[in-house]
């Protein structure tokens, strides 16, 4: 049943596979994001109760809903990895991770600017932004342990079991809002029930949400290839991939 | 355009501060992690490059040491 995965064990295929996704996700991705956010700064209509500053939403949502998507997809490579002993995998768990780790600083960031005017503060320890905070630690700490040891593979399992180890924060971060009194406004599109936004607002948001999705995916896949050149630098599939392509200041 | 004009789009309400500043930080992350993304892969390759270059003169240098005679 899984047996077609079992050729992207072999890095060549995997960096072959992220060639062809990438000019797609990028192009994409950087068109789609440009269209919902000068749609959601200009032409979305005002809110009646937060005013102008509610357009904040349209890069808060998409990176704090990246945030965990990502997190879970760095869990999940290094879970993979861990088991099966494939090494791509926690090559992409080192891709995911300064994507997460960047994702996660934007939305604390736009959460504190957005704070600032509605709540009368850039910060507070409640369990929604405590959590979140967490969560940049986590990437940080995964980056870190990775780069402190110089075996490869050793640095991918340590990093690996806190990664998912981690996991643990995710649902809290999530139920954080039902849990404990906080600050922070529950859910308004991740529930059951209709999203409480018009849809004149809930439009541009859904596509920039899928905007930061193809973009994140598309540096990914790019962090991935770079994971992969670096550690198959001499082996001969690479040699004969760098000398076709031009590289600048190079004298031919 | 669902504002007046310009400066009432750059006012933002009042708001104009907080939403340029997430904004601004939120594409300046996502800009500065995506460039450096492309120009390590580009590093990458320039290394390969370096490292072939440096191979070809090591080859041609121990040739040129075999016709001398001389140990290398």
């Amino acid at each position: 049943m899984w047996k077609w995965l079992h050729p992207y064990a072999k890095t060549e295929r995997t960096y072959q596979l992220c060639q062809l996704l990438l000019p797609w996700f990028s192009v994409f991705g950087l068109f789609i994001i440009i269209l919902a956010t000068v749609w959601g700064l200009a032409f979305a209509p005002t809110d009646y109760q937060q005013s102008d500053a509610y357009r904040i939403i349209y890069v808060h949502v998409p990176t704090a809903v990246l945030s965990k998507s990502l997190y879970i997809a760095m869990a999940v490579a290094a879970f993979v990895g861990l088991v099966w002993q494939v090494k791509t995998s926690f090559m992409a768990m080192m891709a995911f991770a300064p994507v997460g780790a960047t994702v996660t600083f934007v939305s604390l960031v736009t959460g504190a600017a957005w704070g600032k005017p509605m709540w009368g503060t850039w910060w507070e320890w409640d369990a929604r932004l405590t959590s979140q905070l967490i969560l940049l630690f986590l990437f940080l700490g995964v980056i870190s342990l990775y780069k402190a040891f110089d075996d490869k593979q050793q640095a991918g399992k340590a990093a690996g079991v806190m990664a998912v180890v981690g996991i643990i924060n995710l649902p809290i971060i999530h139920y954080s809002v039902e849990w404990w009194n906080t600050l922070h406004q529950g859910a308004t599109i991740m529930k059951l029930d209709k999203p409480s936004m018009p849809p004149e607002m809930l439009w541009p948001l859904l596509l920039s949400i899928l905007g930061w999705i193809l973009v994140c995916g598309a540096i990914s896949m790019l962090r991935l290839q770079n994971e992969i050149l670096q550690r198959d630098l001499k082996r001969p599939w690479v040699v004969k991939l760098a000398l076709n392509e031009h590289v600048w200041g190079d004298k031919k | 355009m669902y504002f007046d004009g310009f400066q009432s789009f750059l006012d933002m309400g009042g708001y104009g501060l907080y939403v340029w500043l997430s904004f601004g930080v939120s594409f300046l992350s996502l800009a500065w992690l995506w460039l450096d993304s492309f120009f390590s892969k580009k590093a990458l390759f320039k290394n390969v490059h370096a490292e072939q270059a440096r191979l070809a003169r090591i080859k041609v240098a121990s040739e040129n040491s075999e016709n001398n005679g001389v140990q290398v």
